[in-house]
């Protein structure tokens, strides 16, 4: 009797379930944002994972988020600064290196981490279905809370030399999503190609020095002759960089060249990332 | 009259063989990243060379499923059950072919996907049914229950790495049972935990399927399909062998794997046939091997003994147990004196009546109390009898026995007239 109701209440129901179709997949960019948006909770478990996991077993803990990039910080005043005697736009260097150490920080470590998600994911990417991309876009979101810690040290930094953000400062948040887009494009390189060839994550440590240097991170952008600007502002740090600087101090003019090279840069990096990451995803389960 | 719930219709996977290994050399990979920069980037590094092999794990595959069936997937090793569940479940995508699944999919290809022994076991049972889909509302809801059902107890907020292994499978079983999609695609995860917890898992797994849930279920415990399953599809080579009812199907499989690893089927042992058990057969009835039985009748087993030395004072045991290692009947002979060489004990028995499947006999031998031989005997016996039981397999027993059914039926005032006849005969 029991039975034959549930099949009558089976049966009395429309066919409401979504169908879902398993083929070999076609296309060039298929980022089904509808369906990232269904999986936001896992999204929201990993960066938690990642935050939770971070500082276990450690000593000092989150305070690693905050020595890492005041030391650094400290390293750059007293070198650069003192001794090279490198321009800073009139601000103190300490200031001047903090805004740039920000921004930098949270993109090599979120660059490295990306590297990494998907090789460290591999035992649940062969074992059950979710949107890949959710790997390095919760890898790179989770490297904003160390971005936020060391934030309060920044304030903290401004009310020691007496300064007062100025109207400037509304930008912030477009330079953060710069910085994060920036980080998302390579991070979705990065993970995809070390899936497939993990000679790239001992490429990575150099990748990220280089890049340093490439970016107006020890020095100001003023230093690259004007007409070569555009061309430098194709590394998008450099915009995301410069921007910071300009943002939360007011100094100098807003970035607007390189911004615009920056920004189209970014655009592209991030396209072709997730073309590359979407062709890589349908082989990885069986590649990993 | 019920709806499909997956349809699948000529898939097939092909993987390349040799390939991968080929490549492993970072200076070989250098040398061809610098030839073809280009096709390095290609995210397919079979790509990279020719002189691979290509191999379908799986080929041609089409069935169908309604909604509420519980499917069982069989095969050995290699088959492609595991293929087929990866590109049910989307782990992989088909390389010809195509499926539909109506309504939401749930896998569970492996237990505890994403624990991190870090992490307290609150805490990766969100991050667990996160993974497996569900959302951290529904979790909330159902952690209580999820808690319960894993007995872990107070250790719900100790680190995952300090939990035995049993408490592990527990927590992540419990999390996954509690997933309740239309469709679930369960890989061989039961094979692992202890005995009472995977018959809790089973049980709630079929009342997940008394729900109208579809499952399809890969394992290569034949006892799990029949208890859970109402159909089978057979998988050989990548290809499906034969589709039908779990009865049907699984005894086919079962009868062609005892036919296969025969070869020594009364020999036991390799080289050193030491003093002991040195074989078993069945001598009545005679089968086409003879570790089948295929009827119900009158059984007479044979165990073959070798005593290189004469006992005085012997102690012989019997045993059969069934697939998962449950008594099924046991006995023993005392004072036995026995001479040194060959012995045959006999066993005759009026009938067997287990339900169709593999079981094993052990047998026994002491002197004096101390042991001389305890053999697991090999080969399994295989049961192939019809079986006369129920249609659901839980409903089945351990035995198989054949009854006669019988209905005899009265009207009320024919019942009445037969107790008036009856009380007036007796006084």
């Amino acid at each position: 009797m029991g039975v034959t109701q549930t099949q009558a209440a089976v049966a009395a129901k429309p066919a409401e379930y979504p169908v879902l179709r398993i083929e070999a997949r076609r296309g060039w960019l298929a980022l089904d944002l509808g369906e990232l948006w269904a999986y936001r909770d896992l999204i929201y478990f990993f960066v938690w994972r990642d935050i939770k996991v971070r500082y276990k077993q450690t000593v000092i803990g989150a305070a690693w988020a905050i020595l890492q990039p005041v030391l650094t910080m400290l390293v750059f005043s007293l070198f650069f600064g003192k001794l090279a005697k490198i321009p800073s736009q009139g601000l103190p260097y300490p200031i001047f290196y903090y805004t740039a150490l920000l921004p930098w920080n949270y993109f090599a470590s979120a660059m490295q981490g990306a590297t990494n998600i998907v090789v460290e994911n591999q035992r649940v990417i062969t074992k059950i279905y979710f949107p890949r991309v959710v790997l390095p876009i919760s890898s790179i979101l989770s490297g904003l809370v160390d971005f936020a810690i060391s934030f309060t040290v920044f304030l903290a930094l401004m009310a020691w030399y007496r300064m007062a953000p100025t109207r400037a400062v509304i930008w912030l948040p477009a330079f953060l999503l710069l910085a994060v887009l920036t980080a998302l494009g390579v991070g979705l390189w990065l993970s995809a190609l070390n899936a497939l060839y993990r000679d790239v994550r001992y490429v990575v440590p150099f990748l990220v020095q280089f890049w340093l240097f490439a970016s107006p991170v020890a020095y100001p952008s003023s230093l690259v002759p004007a007409k070569w600007r555009w061309l430098y502002g194709l590394n998008p740090m450099a915009g995301v960089i410069e921007g910071f600087r300009w943002a939360l101090t007011g100094h100098g003019d807003p970035p607007s060249i390189l911004l615009a090279a920056s920004s189209g840069a970014v655009v592209l990096l991030v396209l072709s990332g997730l073309v590359y990451y979407h062709a890589m995803e349908g082989t990885i389960a069986d590649v990993v | 009259m019920s709806e499909i719930a997956i349809s699948a219709d000529g898939l097939g996977k092909r993987y390349r063989i040799g390939a991968v290994a080929r490549q492993t050399t970072m200076g070989e990979r250098l040398t061809h990243m610098m030839k073809a920069p280009v096709r390095w980037l290609s995210p397919n590094p079979n790509g990279l060379r020719s002189g691979y092999r290509d191999f379908w794990a799986l080929r041609d595959v089409s069935f169908e499923l309604r909604r509420g069936e519980v499917v069982g997937l069989i095969g050995r090793n290699g088959a492609g059950k595991s293929t087929l569940l990866k590109i049910l479940s989307r782990v992989t995508q088909p390389t010809v072919g195509r499926a539909e699944i109506h309504g939401r999919v749930g896998s569970l290809l492996e237990v505890g996907t994403g624990f991190h022994p870090e992490l307290t076991g609150r805490e990766n049972t969100y991050l667990n049914g996160a993974i497996l889909g569900m959302g951290r509302k529904e979790i909330d809801r159902k952690f209580d229950e999820i808690v319960a059902f894993a007995e872990v107890g107070n250790f719900i907020d100790t680190p995952l790495k300090h939990y035995s292994t049993g408490m592990q499978m527990r927590l992540a079983f419990a999390v996954a049972a509690h997933l309740e999609p239309e469709t679930l695609l369960v890989d061989e995860v039961l094979a692992v935990g202890d005995l009472a917890f995977q018959r809790k898992c089973l049980g709630k797994m079929g009342e997940v399927a008394s729900g109208g849930r579809t499952i399809v279920f890969v394992s290569h415990q034949l006892n799990q399909i029949r208890r859970l399953c109402e159909k089978v599809i057979w998988l050989d080579q990548g290809r499906i062998f034969q589709v039908g009812s779990t009865p049907e199907v699984a005894g086919a499989y079962e009868t062609s794997m005892t036919n296969r690893d025969d070869g020594s089927a009364q020999a036991k042992g390799g080289p050193e046939i030491h003093n002991g058990f040195v074989g078993w057969e069945i001598v009545e009835p005679r089968a086409e091997k003879p570790n089948i039985l295929a009827t119900m009748g009158p059984v007479k087993v044979k165990f073959l003994l070798r005593l290189d030395k004469p006992v005085a004072d012997g102690h012989h045991g019997i045993a059969l147990y069934n697939h998962e290692q449950q008594l099924m009947w046991g006995w023993a002979a005392n004072h036995l004196q026995l001479a040194q060489g060959i012995h045959e004990f006999h066993y005759s028995f009026p009938t067997l009546p287990l339900r169709p499947g593999l079981y094993s006999w052990q047998v026994s031998l002491y002197d004096y109390g101390r042991v001389i031989d305890v053999w697991s005997c090999f080969p399994e016996m295989a049961i192939a009898t019809e079986g006369h039981q129920h249609l659901r397999d839980e409903w089945n027993g351990i035995l198989n026995v054949p009854c006669v059914f019988g209905i005899q039926s009265s009207r009320e005032a024919a019942i009445a007239e037969t107790a008036e006849q009856a009380r007036g005969e007796s006084v």
